[in-house]
């Protein structure tokens, strides 16, 4: 029988490697896996490299992990944000690596990674500091930049509903990078609010099939928390 | 002769007239985010959103926020009737593949050949944050960017060579500013429209640059 439900976090995380590269979902504080990012502080994992849209948000949840110096290198689009002291303080004093990546490139990369594509030309950063050393091919007259897929070890995402065989759904803009984040590890871990009996997922709707999914792991439902943006006074 | 300066609104007014029905646009963070306000009545526009949004609407009511719902900005919105959520590669698709109608940026500088650059202001130690800024530049149909014409200190925004990092090359296609609207041409600049009162050769003056009439 498929049984992808993990009893618990600890359970799901167990036997994470020194020096992972772990992708970490969600956009600002909307899809981050907050529970699951505890977790990897707890499990003890060092010398990560973790992908993400941003840096961290205030103390918590990836800027904890952070601050725990258990990150080597971040890959990210947006880094700065008005709360991001942490990965700032960081950065600064030349502790933490930073691979600044377009945003529909760091999707792109991962997409690629997941579906077994080499490398990509894309036509974004073309002429920009971000091209640089990057090899340029004109395909019918336009110029493109060579890419290069980004695998994970680990995927942390967090969706919305589940069910054993790892079918997922998500819940409105929260989904952001999840998806492709699941496809592009080795082995990929959600949680859910809520695990739907085989079956009771609509097909026509599951979002991410359980193809790109290892484990399943349910946890207590918590309102998204506002971030990343300044509050009007 | 005198003349006043569009105001925030009436600069966000002056795009939002220029959009069509059914557009699919995106608005960037900042000054493009009002051109929501003043869309013309009668039209209807699709918002898209880079982090998995089509059909974004206003900010809700107080005490109604969904931080699962969140703009580029990580600001709440809510979605209208028809709206639709994706994940990030097809997000990004949308811009890069030229799904978008209109996008429209803020910019530090715009080349007169429309090489734009609004990214990163090239200091050593800012912390470098790209986003999605690279990937929409390049890849809706129309780049349009809404700026002050004149920095604080009185200089053109609008230059021969942009000397700030690029976001993308010869990608902008229209400035909208507060004093002027511009087309950027292989060739140069073309003057669109003025505020009242400002005469062409102040306005060449102001940008340093050659303007011909549209």
């Amino acid at each position: 029988m498929i049984n992808k439900i993990a009893a618990s976090i600890a359970d799901a995380l167990a036997g994470t490697r020194d020096g992972a590269t772990v992708l970490i979902g969600g956009f600002g504080t909307s899809g981050i896996p907050n529970e699951l990012i505890a977790g990897l502080l707890e499990q003890g994992a060092r010398d990560l490299t973790v992908v993400n849209n941003n840096a961290g948000n205030g103390d918590t949840g990836l800027a904890a992990l952070l601050k725990a110096g258990r990150v080597r290198k971040i890959i990210c689009s947006f880094p700065r944000q008005v709360d991001s002291h942490v990965f700032d303080a960081l950065y600064r004093s030349g502790k933490l690596e930073l691979e600044l990546v377009p945003q529909g490139n760091l999707a792109e990369r991962m997409r690629a990674a997941g579906a077994g594509i080499g490398a990509f030309f894309c036509p974004t950063s073309y002429g920009t500091p971000l091209a640089e050393g990057k090899e340029i091919r004109v395909i019918d007259g336009k110029p493109y930049v060579l890419e290069y897929p980004i695998r994970g070890d680990l995927a942390l995402i967090k969706a919305e509903r589940g069910d054993r065989w790892g079918n997922l759904i998500f819940r409105k803009a929260a989904r952001n990078f999840g998806p492709v984040m699941a496809m592009a590890a080795q082995r990929t871990v959600a949680t859910v609010y809520d695990i739907a009996e085989l079956g009771e997922l609509d097909p026509e709707a599951v979002v991410t099939p359980g193809i790109f999914v290892s484990q399943v792991v349910m946890i207590p439902r918590v309102a998204t928390q506002a971030g990343g943006f300044k509050k009007a006074a | 002769m005198a003349f006043t300066r569009r105001t925030k609104d009436q600069l966000a007014q002056r795009v939002a007239r220029d959009m069509f029905d059914g557009a699919i646009v995106n608005l960037g963070i900042g000054m493009p985010t009002a051109v929501a306000n003043h869309l013309p009545p009668g039209i209807e526009i699709v918002l898209h959103s880079e982090n998995g949004i089509l059909g974004m609407g206003p900010a809700p009511a107080a005490g109604d926020e969904d931080y699962d719902l969140i703009n580029a900005g990580k600001q709440p919105v809510t979605l209208l009737p028809g709206g639709a959520y994706f994940h990030h590669a097809d997000s990004f698709a949308m811009m890069r593949g030229g799904h978008l109608d209109i996008c429209v940026l803020g910019a530090f500088q715009v080349s007169a050949t429309g090489d734009l650059a609004n990214w990163h202001t090239g200091e050593k130690d800012a912390i470098p944050a790209v986003g999605g800024a690279m990937d929409l530049a390049i890849g809706a149909k129309q780049t349009w960017v809404m700026m002050d014409l004149l920095t604080k200190q009185g200089a053109s925004k609008l230059v021969e060579r942009c000397t700030y990092p690029l976001t993308g090359v010869g990608c902008v296609k229209r400035v909208y500013t507060d004093l002027a609207t511009f087309e950027c041409t292989p060739q140069g600049l073309k003057l669109i429209d003025a505020v009242e009162g400002l005469s062409h050769a102040e306005l060449e003056r102001l940008v340093g640059l050659p303007l011909r009439a549209a």
